[in-house]
């Protein structure tokens, strides 16, 4: 079966290539994209399968053998993210798709969307499924480049001004990336994770010190974690909503799993575990916070989105195998729930012509399943039980619980103050967007004139958005999915923690990697 | 020969390399962001470098084993150097199109969050109160606070 393990990369690949050269005929290029990506969920199914019954799978590429050659290594972790991050790539897919199609764009399409779109998804399992440090810095830059063009789409005024901020800090970080790529490989003369492992725990505790803290610092400015998140906020909301959508799920999810994989596999023993406690604290509180702060629908989300990455460093500081377990269920609960209200915020977008908070109001009476879209992944957010943001929450308290310490005490308060005040920036979108009386001028369904002179004029984050348009079906549907997707893995959240303890598990024993990889030990 | 100590020159070179960049990146204008991005990605590549063996070309036959350089990093490198070139013609295009649309190409602030600090500047909430004004526009929020502050 391990000729399964490079397809997440490869397809997606090829489907870029292909829909390129389809770049004239916009149905072709949608279907193909749909096409490759529902195979990638197939592949990404039963990677997680296989993964689980016979452990890691691993493939040495273009045959060269493991040291010298790149491998790719789907062990658990990185099956289930391949499947999370797969799913919600597809639905948002369809999603976008839905939105192009009602923008009435079928006849002049961004021929590129598809095509980067595709790349962006290789570029993310790549990181995942990579087994070498070096290959996981270039799936790093594949998806990087890609959501350079995402995010700077169409080159309006303030997405030029919003990607330039986020180019130049994505640059800095990957050039910190290879510089401690340069300095691991000096250090010890190989690149491959599984050797690493072997060899970083012959070196001095200094530069095991300064290694960790490298590829620490280039990890953290991806995952957005507090003090190195302030470029997150300004730059996801003003990107179309199935991009943003697509960026708060996957791309600062990848940053938590390569801190989750060099922590676990490269630098166990947990020597900076007080570090990523106290950035967990921080990040959680200083990001909800600033959620509490804005006006904006998309902009408080974004700071959501930073505040909770906070809860996932939380689980990998504990260091417990619990912390962790929990921390990876909570990473998958986060991908799904986060996109959905990215797309929701879209959809509210749509049909309240603005995601401005003073000027939107009366939606759960003007759409009723606009309103119930939001607020089911809303409440699953905040952690209001059954739903599996209250499993993933309750997981971190316990495990917090049961490491009893002073910093892991202060940290389960600190997660309980940031779902509570989660709870409060949620309830109050919900209050001024949905619960009060509408506004007199609110466009009705269909009434896209009226529309176009409420958010002509200053439309706050460009691209067109005309409100009041009747919700295509193809957005409500794919968002509709989404939520359902959110609940399914409130539902199946048992055996959903069994797979995460597995990974856990075998992150923490390190050997079932490493073994994988060379059967006979490491040379 | 000894493997793992690089010649002088080249960390004072990288060291240079690396000053010059961070200098150039923390300035406003973003085409000598550009220059600093590809001064620092020339000092990472020649750091990558100068983590393997120097010595002769890693072909065999022509060097003997134990003269090779270590090929591994320079392969390396050229991978770096191509995204290096990517993403430096993609600044390029960004600094242009801001130059296209601004008159000039310097990194500029956050506007929404400038907004908020004028808020809480002037003790506001943000957004407007949980009651049903029909008028929550913010041009109209913001006359009456003028008018507010023009009492006090």
């Amino acid at each position: 079966m391990t000729w399964l393990v490079p397809l997440p990369v490869v397809m997606p690949l090829l489907g870029a290539a292909l829909t390129l050269l389809l770049a004239g005929r916009a149905r072709a290029q949608r279907w193909a994209s749909i096409v490759v990506l529902a195979a990638t969920v197939a592949v990404a199914a039963m990677l997680l399968v296989r993964s689980s019954l016979d452990g890691p799978l691993v493939v040495e590429v273009g045959g060269w053998v493991a040291p010298m050659g790149i491998v790719l290594v789907a062990d658990q972790l990185a099956a289930l993210m391949l499947v999370v991050s797969a799913s919600v790539t597809l639905c948002v897919l369809v999603y976008s798709i839905g939105q192009g199609m009602a923008d009435g764009n079928e006849e002049t399409p961004l021929s590129v969307y598809h095509p980067t779109y595709l790349v962006l998804t290789a570029g993310v399992c790549n990181a995942f499924l990579s087994g070498d440090l070096f290959n996981l810095y270039v799936g790093f830059e594949i998806l990087l480049v890609a959501s350079y063009v995402l995010l700077t789409l169409g080159s309006t005024e303030t997405r030029i001004r919003a990607g330039t901020t986020y180019v130049v800090v994505s640059l800095l970080s990957s050039l910190i990336f290879l510089v401690a790529i340069g300095l691991v490989y000096s250090a010890t003369g190989t690149l491959n994770l599984a050797q690493l492992a072997d060899r970083l725990d012959a070196l001095p505790d200094d530069t095991r010190l300064v290694l960790q803290g490298m590829l620490l610092l280039a990890f953290g400015i991806k995952a957005a974690v507090f003090p190195l998140s302030a470029w997150l906020p300004d730059s996801y909301p003003t990107a179309p909503a199935p991009v943003t959508a697509v960026f708060a799920g996957l791309l600062t999810k990848v940053g938590v799993y390569a801190i989750i994989r060099t922590e676990t596999l490269l630098f166990p023993g947990g020597r900076t575990a007080d570090l990523l406690m106290v950035t967990a604290a921080l990040t959680m509180v200083v990001g909800i916070l600033g959620a509490v702060a804005q006006s904006d629908i998309k902009r408080l989300l974004s700071f959501t989105l930073v505040s909770h990455i906070g809860y996932m460093l939380f689980g990998v500081g504990l260091t417990t195998p619990l912390g962790l377990s929990a921390a990876i269920f909570y990473v998958v609960h986060h991908i799904t729930v986060q996109t959905t209200l990215f797309l929701a915020a879209g959809l509210v977008e749509r049909r309240g012509g603005s995601t401005a908070l003073d000027r939107l109001g009366g939606l759960a009476r003007l759409s009723p399943l606009l309103a119930v879209l939001f607020f089911v992944p809303a409440l699953n957010l905040a952690g209001i039980p059954p739903f599996s943001g209250f499993l993933g929450k309750l997981g971190l308290v316990q495990a917090g619980v049961d490491d009893g310490g002073f910093l892991a005490w202060a940290l389960v308060a600190g997660g309980l103050v940031t779902s509570l005040l989660t709870l409060y920036a949620i309830a109050r979108v919900w209050n001024l967007a949905f619960w009060r009386a509408p506004h007199a001028d609110m466009p009705e369904p269909g009434d896209a004139d009226q529309a176009a002179r409420t958010d002509g004029a200053e439309q706050p984050h460009g691209g067109p958005a005309p409100g009041g348009a009747v919700l295509p079906r193809l957005m409500t549907v794919s968002t509709a999915a989404l939520v359902v997707l959110g609940l399914a893995l409130t539902v199946v959240a048992g055996p959903l923690f069994d797979i995460s303890t597995d990974a856990a598990d075998d992150l923490l024993r390190r050997a079932p990697y490493v073994e994988a990889v060379f059967p006979e030990g490491p040379p | 020969m000894s493997p793992n100590i690089p010649n002088l020159v080249y960390v004072v070179v990288i060291g240079v390399l690396f000053a010059t960049g961070v200098t150039l990146l923390l300035e406003r204008s973003l085409t000598r962001v550009l220059m600093g991005v590809v001064l620092l990605g020339n000092g990472a590549n020649l750091l990558l470098l100068t983590g393997g063996r120097a010595g002769g070309p890693p072909i065999v036959g022509t060097t003997a084993e134990e003269d090779m350089s270590d090929p591994l990093p320079q392969a390396m490198v050229l991978t770096a150097i191509v995204i290096t070139l990517g993403m430096t013609a993609f600044l390029l295009a960004l600094a242009y199109r801001s130059w296209h649309l601004n008159g000039h190409d310097e990194v500029q602030d956050d506007v929404e969050d400038r907004r908020i600090m004028e808020l809480a500047d002037r003790d506001e909430g943000p957004g407007t109160s949980d009651t049903d004004t029909a008028d929550g526009s913010p041009e109209a929020r913001v006359l009456t606070t003028g008018a507010a502050e023009g009492v006090r």
